[in-house]
């Protein structure tokens, strides 16, 4: 287990690189596929082979991009509104830490879930209708941007009040612990919700109950417009969690490879019953904290030598440096996350609205519907 | 079977208890302790620590863990000391397990049972004696409960637990040691109001700490030869209009008695629902009696000024019928 306790850089300079290289451990999400390959040589040969896990990453990456791009585009055209909150420039941290977790376990987001959401398995067309305000969005159309849900695979939100979903995050793995579940509950969170006093309740608690909860942080810099060291005492946000007396793990955000092999250790603990930990992810958002912002408050050329290290553009430079991966390849990647975006946007266009008759549909569980939690 | 109120709502916690392994009961010194007001004394001994689970004072924390909790398929009760502290834990309030299920479009719903104790009479001061009940009736998604007697402190939790919604429950302090027979029907709904004294002449409307009250007052005003029904709010979200409206037709007076502040109150609201719904029926304007527009004094004679008594609810009856 890595933990790095240095202080937090400035936020002037972009952090150097300081994951180690990958070790050849089995991820949870590549295991699968390895036994695909050496026992099922019959299934492998008739279904496609599951890429490799640089390429998955790569590709989720790509989706991610792609469908912000749109986003915007659309935002701009006036078929999304609201608020809108892109994460590009950070797909490396929801890319690398939602491959690290298995399918059966929890993830609690924030209003910058657009990613998550998608990389959880919540289907491109569903987000897309959901952010144009469709019945067949992923939320019905009541949430928006900010409210992606989908609780059979247990993607509970899309929050919109700064660590509001923490709390939540504690519950989830309490109710677990108490149905004998070994399931990880993760909650994604800015740096700004470390201000919160949310975040320290749920923390404790979830120290104090040594519940499974991954605390995973990704620090872009920036709460809104106020920069780390305006807005907190201890900028080493390692440090802050360590009080707890949880594990704390520190990894760059820009680079997909060190997250996922960093949430994947912290993962592991967690899910072995070593009580919660806090992952810290570096990185940067490349956009404005959402579309209201005119980003008054950052140096541009602060913005421009993170871009330098975009996470998608140095990942495949390394894929292709290690012969792992070819323009062709990469190109074909890109068309494929272009395709299925202009697919959801198809999907998104044609759907129907929800007819105002339902508006008070879905304030209350109708009676004779299953009780409790997720149905 | 004689219990108190107290007694009654411990009787009703370890039933829940026994019957769903879901069900678990949780908040600031629920277990070692036995409970602020000692509503889950020996409930720790009986159903262990797990179950009857002592949080720090953290109240965002912990009500935010019963929503979750609520999510992950348990059927919390969450204990919150008063009313006044659960304004630490409004956000999980209203911004998460009233509005989940809707925000997510129906997927989930969020079953959470929040007890607080609430109003005041006890001397405590500003910070421990308010109702806001008011607050939490405004807002969809939740249902809200307000047991005044010792049936419905018996009753009402089981039906809470059934829905599959967030219910807040409120318990007003003053009726912890209030003492009756509890009689083998305390099944009761949690979506009805109840007439607690048929009358003719003018429609007492009351909830929690005022149905005492309330129900003084009557006497009072019977023995002076003024027949009063006297209505127990009882649900205060969604408020049972057909119950009142119903009531308001047979008295053709109504009085509405509420320990919130007049301005904004609940009050405002049943009075509103009764002109909307039956205003021709009304032979003078409904009146309220409310608490004083001021924090509550620590004063015992300040105290009781500032607050509902049944003097002011007799003085308001007779006012509606010119005697």
């Amino acid at each position: 287990m890595t933990r790095e306790r240095k202080p937090a850089a400035g936020v002037q300079a972009p952090l150097p690189c300081k994951s180690k290289p990958a070790d050849a451990k089995p991820s949870p999400v590549a295991a699968p596929a390895k036994r695909m390959r050496k026992d099922r040589v019959a299934v492998a040969a008739v279904a496609p082979a599951t890429p490799p896990l640089e390429l998955r990453l790569l590709a989720d990456m790509l989706r991610i991009r792609r469908m912000e791009e749109k986003c915007a585009e659309l935002y701009g055209a006036g078929k999304i509104r609201g608020f809108l909150h892109l994460y590009i420039g950070e797909e490396a941290c929801a890319t690398g830490a939602m491959h690290a977790l298995a399918a059966e376990d929890n993830v609690v987001a924030t209003y910058r879930e657009h990613g998550h959401a998608l990389l959880r398995g919540v289907g491109m067309n569903a987000i897309m209708a959901e952010m144009f305000g469709k019945a067949a969005g992923c939320s019905r159309g009541r949430g928006g941007s900010m409210h992606l849900f989908d609780v059979p695979r247990r993607f509970y939100g899309g929050n919109a009040i700064v660590g509001g979903g923490l709390p939540l995050a504690v519950g989830l793995a309490l109710a677990d612990r108490l149905q004998g579940m070994r399931r990880v509950t993760a909650c994604v969170f800015g740096e700004g919700a470390m201000a919160e006093g949310a975040f320290h309740e749920s923390i404790n608690l979830a120290a104090l109950w040594q519940l499974p909860v991954l605390f995973c942080c990704e620090n872009n810099l920036y709460a809104m417009g106020t920069a780390l060291a305006r807005s907190e005492s201890q900028t080493d946000l390692c440090a802050k969690a360590a009080s707890y007396r949880v594990a704390t793990f520190r990894a760059d955000g820009m680079d997909v490879r060190a997250v996922f092999d960093t949430v994947s250790r912290a993962a592991k603990q967690v899910r072995e019953g070593g009580g919660p930990a806090f992952v810290e992810l570096q990185t940067y958002r490349f956009r404005a904290h959402s579309m209201f912002d005119p980003d008054l408050y950052r140096d541009k050329a602060e913005i421009e030598q993170w871009k330098q290290r975009g996470p998608i553009h140095s990942f495949s430079a390394q894929l292709k440096t290690d012969g792992r991966l070819t323009e062709e390849a990469f190109l074909a990647l890109d068309a494929e996350a272009e395709a299925e975006v202009a697919a959801a946007i198809a999907f998104a266009e044609q759907a129907p609205w929800e007819p105002v008759a339902d508006l008070l549909k879905d304030v209350h569980t109708p009676a004779g519907a299953a009780e409790g939690g997720a149905r | 079977m004689r219990v108190s109120y107290r007694e009654a709502m411990r009787l009703a916690l370890r039933e829940a208890l026994q019957n769903d392994a879901r069900v678990f009961l949780m908040g600031e010194d629920v277990g070692r302790y036995g409970g602020s007001y000692a509503v889950s004394k020996g409930l720790l001994e009986e159903f262990g620590p797990e179950r009857i689970r002592d949080t720090p004072l953290s109240e965002l924390g912990f009500v935010g863990a019963g929503v979750g909790a609520a999510l992950g398929g348990m059927l919390p009760i969450v204990e919150v000391m008063t009313v006044n502290f659960s304004l630490l834990a409004l956000d999980q309030i209203v911004n998460s397990a009233s509005l989940l299920r809707h925000m997510s479009g129906g997927q989930c719903s969020v079953p959470l049972v929040l007890r607080m104790a609430t109003g005041a009479g006890r001397q405590l001061a500003a910070q421990h004696s308010h109702s806001l009940e008011n607050w939490y009736a405004h807002i969809p998604g939740i249902r809200v409960l307000a047991p005044a007697t010792v049936a419905d402190a018996r009753g009402m939790l089981a039906p809470a637990l059934a829905d599959p919604d967030p219910v807040v429950i409120f318990e007003h302090a003053q009726l912890y040691n209030l003492e009756d027979e509890l009689a083998d029907n305390w099944r009761c709904d949690i979506a009805h109001a109840a007439v607690r004294r048929s009358g003719t002449q003018a429609s007492v409307f009351a909830y929690g700490g005022c149905l005492p009250k309330a129900l003084q007052a009557a006497d009072e005003l019977v023995a002076a030869g003024i027949d009063v029904e006297v209505v127990d709010l009882r649900v205060l979200r969604p408020l049972d209009i057909d119950t009142i409206a119903a009531s308001v037709r047979r008295t053709h007076r109504a009085v509405v008695v509420d320990e919130g502040w007049r301005s904004g109150s609940l009050a405002a609201e049943v009075i509103a629902r009764i002109v909307e719904a039956c205003f021709y029926e009304l032979d003078a304007p409904p009146a309220r009696v409310c608490s004083e527009e001021v924090p509550i004094p620590y004063a015992k004679h300040l105290e009781e000024a500032a607050l509902p008594q049944p003097a002011k609810i007799v003085a308001a009856v007779k006012e509606l019928l010119n005697v």
